[in-house]
């Protein structure tokens, strides 16, 4: 995976997140303020915006530009722990010209540490680490396995953020309704679905 | 659902541009979204930034001037600030100083603020910051983010603002925020939900003869619904809440606060339920503040903030400010 397959990584999670913008925000009304498309179509748009003002050298630049430009133009909690999530992903893969399946499940696992280290959440708490952790999971299960490793991620993720429907918030904003809070889909959860379902569309383009 | 506004994306602008031209004291920088007092920094005193999701007005903004804050970062609708508009803020506001970040206890605010902190730091500016946690609704607990900020922060802003213009040192100025933090607790009550202008419908339902107990300010549901019922009821619910945690007694300072979308005739009538509920348990209001000044845009309903007062904080409470929020003494 080289510069032109994260950059079209970016670009496919644009398009999904301003598709989905609705639905996220709804998610988010249920159990948070309602801002959560918003505030990520705005992010990813500019994300897109700063990756073609400044076309990065390396995957690595490509993934330190968005995280950085995501932790600048969001706010809210999601800017800083997705910001970081790519940030950390870019400095994961350093400045190889190419990322190795290995590789990129090296760099998402160092997303999830990031995430975890700032937001100071552990699965099960309700929030976008119970789809995330999952697809670290399988991504490197499946990369040993010889399997198809996105495929594997998206799955674990979208089943990862189904199943903080029972749960009882711990984290976040959704945490202050107590057990209100079940019944209802982590929105960072869902959106952290939609980012690796769009990292399994670009591979298969 | 009608709004005042030219389109949903330019609502942060629109309103900052109306600031900077109704009040002559204030500076807006919209490029980077911070709004200073027009006067600039003076050497020798601590700086306050303060900043939060915009739809709280006048919280901040509406508090910059003599007497509180040096600058204010609003972020998007019920969105915290990012760090560049914060360490902006902080490096324009440091007189020698330091600076104090006032903070409400919120994942976003607290993320946000956190890294400016550390990168108003790497350049040289020495920065401490107070989080405000008063909202009693929320329990604190390993099971929550913690209790919010709500109503106290206007508090903490007040007299930490007040202790900084007598040129107090940093370390000082963050530890009397933290001791009205302390002091102060809150509770919010709403008659209805709010609507954000991006989502053009109310943040959550609520039927015509429901109310919603132990709220938040960012149109969040809050802990319980109960049949609605007359003001002496719901001003009990809230009090008894405090109370329970703070007790309540001594003089106290009390804000009888609108969510925006309830008339002062209704806040009036809260506040002498406010009035009679203290008495009877020996308790005094010596200072007391009705009005909206925590908001969550159009939202029905009103918060409750008791601080305790001590002599000093009376005293810091009742120094001259000037701001287009909150006036006297000067």
């Amino acid at each position: 995976m080289d510069t032109p397959f994260f950059t079209a990584w970016f670009e496919e999670i644009t398009d999904v997140v301003a598709v989905q913008r609705e639905h996220l925000t709804e998610l988010d009304a249920a159990i948070g303020d309602a801002d959560h498309g918003a505030n990520l179509d705005r992010g990813f748009k500019a994300v897109r915006e700063a990756l073609a003002a400044k076309p990065p050298a390396s995957p690595g630049a490509a993934l330190v530009l968005a995280g950085s430009t995501l932790i600048r133009k969001v706010g809210g909690a999601s800017g800083p722990l997705y910001g970081t999530a790519f940030r950390e992903m870019g400095k994961a893969v350093g400045d190889a010209p190419e990322v190795s399946p290995e590789l990129l499940a090296e760099a998402l696992a160092a997303a999830l540490a990031g995430v975890q280290k700032l937001g100071s959440a552990e699965e099960g708490d309700k929030t976008m680490v119970d789809a995330l952790a999952p697809a670290v999971r399988a991504f490197s299960q499946a990369v040993r396995d010889g399997g198809d490793a996105p495929e594997a991620a998206a799955r674990a993720a979208l089943e990862g953020a189904a199943a903080t429907i029972p749960l009882t918030a711990r984290k976040g904003r959704a945490s202050y309704l107590g057990p209100r809070s079940a019944g209802h889909e982590d929105p960072g959860a869902a959106s952290t679905a939609l980012i690796l379902e769009a990292l399994r569309a670009t591979g298969t383009r | 659902m009608k709004k005042l506004i030219n389109g949903t994306d330019t609502v942060i602008t629109d309103a900052l541009a109306g600031m900077a031209a109704a009040h002559p004291s204030l500076r807006v920088d919209q490029e980077n979204r911070v709004i200073y007092r027009a006067s600039g920094p003076r050497p020798g005193k601590v700086g306050l930034v303060s900043g939060g999701g915009s739809g709280h007005e006048p919280l901040h903004g509406g508090f910059v001037g003599y007497g509180m804050l040096d600058a204010a970062c609003p972020g998007e609708i019920f969105t915290s600030p990012v760090p560049d508009q914060v360490v902006e803020a902080t490096s324009a506001v440091d007189g020698g100083a330091g600076v104090l970040h006032i903070v409400k206890n919120y994942t976003g605010d607290v993320l946000n603020f956190t890294m400016a902190a550390e990168l108003s730091g790497d350049e040289g500016v020495e920065v401490a910051s107070v989080l405000v946690n008063d909202d009693v609704a929320v329990q604190d607990s390993l099971y929550t983010a913690g209790r919010r900020g709500t109503g106290a922060t206007l508090f903490v802003e007040k007299i930490a603002g007040a202790l900084a213009e007598t040129g107090a040192p940093l370390a000082e100025v963050a530890a009397v925020g933290a001791d009205v933090n302390a002091r102060s607790r809150s509770f919010g009550v709403a008659l209805s939900p709010c609507v954000t202008p991006a989502a053009g419908k109310p943040t959550f339902e609520l039927g015509e003869t429901e109310v919603e107990l132990g709220i938040g300010i960012h149109g969040e549901p809050g802990r319980t619904r109960v049949p609605a019922a007359p003001a002496r009821n719901l001003v009990r619910a809230a009090l008894s809440a405090i109370h329970d945690d703070l007790g309540l007694s001594g003089e106290n300072l009390v804000l009888v606060n609108g969510m925006g979308g309830t008339p002062l005739i209704e806040l009036y009538i809260a506040f002498a339920e406010v009035d009679s509920y203290l008495r009877e348990r020996g308790a005094q209001i010596t200072r007391s503040l009705v009005g909206n000044y925590v908001t969550s845009l159009d939202m029905q309903g009103f918060s409750i903030t008791v601080c305790r007062l001590t002599d000093e904080l009376t005293r810091l409470w009742d120094a001259p400010v000037e701001t287009p929020g909150l006036r006297w003494g000067r």
